[in-house]
Formats: structure tokens, sequence, C-alpha cells
């Protein structure tokens, strides 16, 4: 079930960097792990992970099986005007999740 | 001769209903203050906080099973709950705690299926119904039906268990704050939980961590749910008595 909490300032300042960070609730299964009874449990770690502002690509990830469960992304950007976060994810599963927040320009 | 009989039974009168508490209250410490920096800022923030995410599920769940129909906001309705669980409970006649209460209510109430102890649906409601008493203090009661639990909580945590013949007490109370190899020994107070362990790579339960424990100490483990689990909750409830809860807690 993708999930997730996206925590930015309420408001932030024209052209100066703002912290954005990003919860995702997901296993990340590394795919070097056996279930009971020996069978390899297949990898299911977040692909890539891309985030928007109105459209414009501002920061984007490749994760790994290094990333421990439930990755927790913090990053800066810097924003012209108000407009919409949009953040896509996808997994090895196919499993795609977004979010969307709202960034007002004081 | 009698006059000094009659003190000595006025003073075994007195201290017979005043349970005896091997950390004075003064000095119950949250496992948080024996987590180092990382996982301490961890919790604190909640932006940082992966617990957060089930309390996010929990406050789904609470509109989507029917929670808030008869409950309404659990903001306010929950408010002080998880402080007081666990708790006696009149129509099973026996202790629950908040995951035994919630399916309960799921069972007999709303007729649905129980969700199942330590399954996610579960934690995440438990979590955000804990999430609404963070900071307030333990207070659970361990008179009329409670008491007979209490005993055996209390009689379990002094017991020996397992291959390395160990008691709760003996690290938690004896021993807390010194280091088990690279471990520093907790006093095993239960304010974090459900809380996001490291180790588990999400939330658990309080039971899963005593059950944790006594796989630690090589004893047997009862099953998920078990009474005599419950019972320690309820000892471990009265023993952290004024802590604040941190629900969902994060620990190592």
């Amino acid at each position: 079930m993708p999930d997730a909490r996206i925590s930015i300032p309420p408001k932030v300042n024209r052209n100066e960097p703002f912290e954005v960070r990003v919860q995702i609730r997901h296993p990340m299964e590394t795919g070097y792990r056996t279930d009971d009874v020996g069978k390899s449990i297949p990898r299911n770690v977040i692909r890539a992970f891309t985030c928007r502002l109105d459209g414009d690509v501002v920061f984007s990830a490749q994760l790994s099986s290094g990333i421990a469960a439930n990755p927790y992304l913090r990053y800066f950007a810097i924003a012209q005007s108000s407009g919409e976060m949009t953040f896509e994810w996808v997994d090895d599963a196919g499993v795609r999740g977004s979010e969307r927040v709202a960034v007002t320009v004081a | 001769m009698i006059r000094l009989l009659a003190l000595a039974a006025l003073l075994a009168a007195a201290t017979c209903c005043a349970q005896e508490r091997a950390i004075p209250l003064s000095q119950l410490r949250s496992g948080i203050t024996f987590a180092g920096n990382d996982v301490r800022a961890m919790q604190n923030d909640d932006g940082a906080n992966p617990g957060l995410l089930w309390v996010q599920q929990g406050e789904t769940l609470w509109q989507t099973q029917g929670c808030s129909t008869c409950h309404g906001d659990a903001r306010a309705a929950m408010k002080g709950v998880a402080a007081r669980y666990p708790a006696y409970d009149a129509t099973s006649r026996s202790v629950l705690d908040l995951d035994a209460r919630i399916e309960q209510c799921r069972t007999t109430r709303q007729k649905a299926p129980a969700f199942g102890r330590e399954s996610d649906e579960l934690l995440s409601l438990a979590a955000y119904v804990a999430f609404q008493s963070r900071g307030m203090p333990y207070a659970v009661s361990i008179d009329g039906g409670a008491r007979a639990a209490f005993d055996r909580g209390n009689a379990f945590y002094h017991e020996r268990h397992g291959q390395m013949n160990l008691a709760c007490t003996q690290c938690h109370d004896q021993n807390y704050g010194k280091r088990l190899l690279n471990e520093t020994l907790s006093q095993g107070q239960p304010t974090a939980f459900p809380a996001y362990r490291l180790e588990w790579q999400g939330v658990g339960s309080l039971q899963r961590r005593i059950r944790a424990c006594l796989f630690g100490v090589r004893a047997a483990m009862p099953a998920p749910g078990a009474p005599e689990l419950t019972d320690v909750e309820l000892y471990l409830a009265w023993r952290a008595q004024g802590l604040p809860l941190e629900a969902p807690g994060v620990r190592r």
C-alpha cells in the first residue's frame, strides 16, 4: 500500500532554498533474504523517485537494495512562485505511488 | 510486647496494599534516555519518525473501518485512553490491552473479522489511538478485576525464565544503565509502544518486544495475545506510572 508523508514549510521565500522531507512506507525488500523454507524473496525496492515542481523535475533519485525499509529522503528546493509539488515513485513490483502538496511562496 | 505486636500488625497491614516498587517513581527513565543520539533525534522529530506513517494509516482506518461512527473524532474521544490500558474488561472478565480492546470492539460490536495480532491494520489503529495520549502519564488501575492479572504479571516479571535462567527484574531493575555487550540495559519501560524498532524495520507491539526479550533469554515464548503477555504488559504499565507515553516511539 503506497503511503507517504511529505513535510515542507507552510510558507517559503521566493528563490530561497527550503527543505523537503519525504517518508515513504515501503518494505524495501533487498532480494538477498530467504523465507522460512529457504526460498529466496524477490527484490522489491523503490527503483525511482521523482519530485517535480509545476512539471519541472527538481529532484530525482535511484534507490537500491542498500536503502533501509521506509526510506526517508531529505533535500532542498527553490521555488520562484507558488505551485504544486508532485512526488512519484515506482518499485520493482511495478507499484506506483504518488503524492502532491501545495507550495506557497510568501 | 502486645503493643509491639499490634504495631507490627498495623505496619504489615499498611504495607500489604501499597505495592512495593523496585525503582522509585522519581527514578523512572524512559527507554529513549538510554538510546543513542541518532535514535533520539529520530523520535523527537515527527518529520523523521517513521512511526508516524503507521499513525497516518491508523487515521485512515479510523474513518474507513467505522470507528468514527461511534467514537467520533479520535483526537478528543481517544485522548488519554491508551494511558489507562491494559484495563479490566467486565464483559470478557479479563484484562485487555489496547490491541485486544480494538479487536474486541471489531469482532463483538462491529461483527467484523479480527485484524489479527501484529497485523499492519491493528498496529496502525493502536498507534493512532496511542498517539492521542502522547505526553500523558501512565495511570493504569490494578484494583478490582485487574488485581489477579497484575499479581500474575508481577510473578512472571520476578520469575526466572529460559536456559539463561534470567528474570526480567535482574536486568531491568537491578542492572539498568550497565552494558550487555554493545547494548545498554534499559529499565524496560513500555512507554514507546507500539514503537518503530529499527531492528524490525517496522512498528511492533509491546507483546512482540516482550517475546523478543524471552527469545533472548532462550525461554518459551507465549503466543501473541496470550494472557501471560497481557499480565506482564499490565505489570509494566503499572511500573511506568507517571512516565509520559511516547507512542509511536523509536527504538533500536
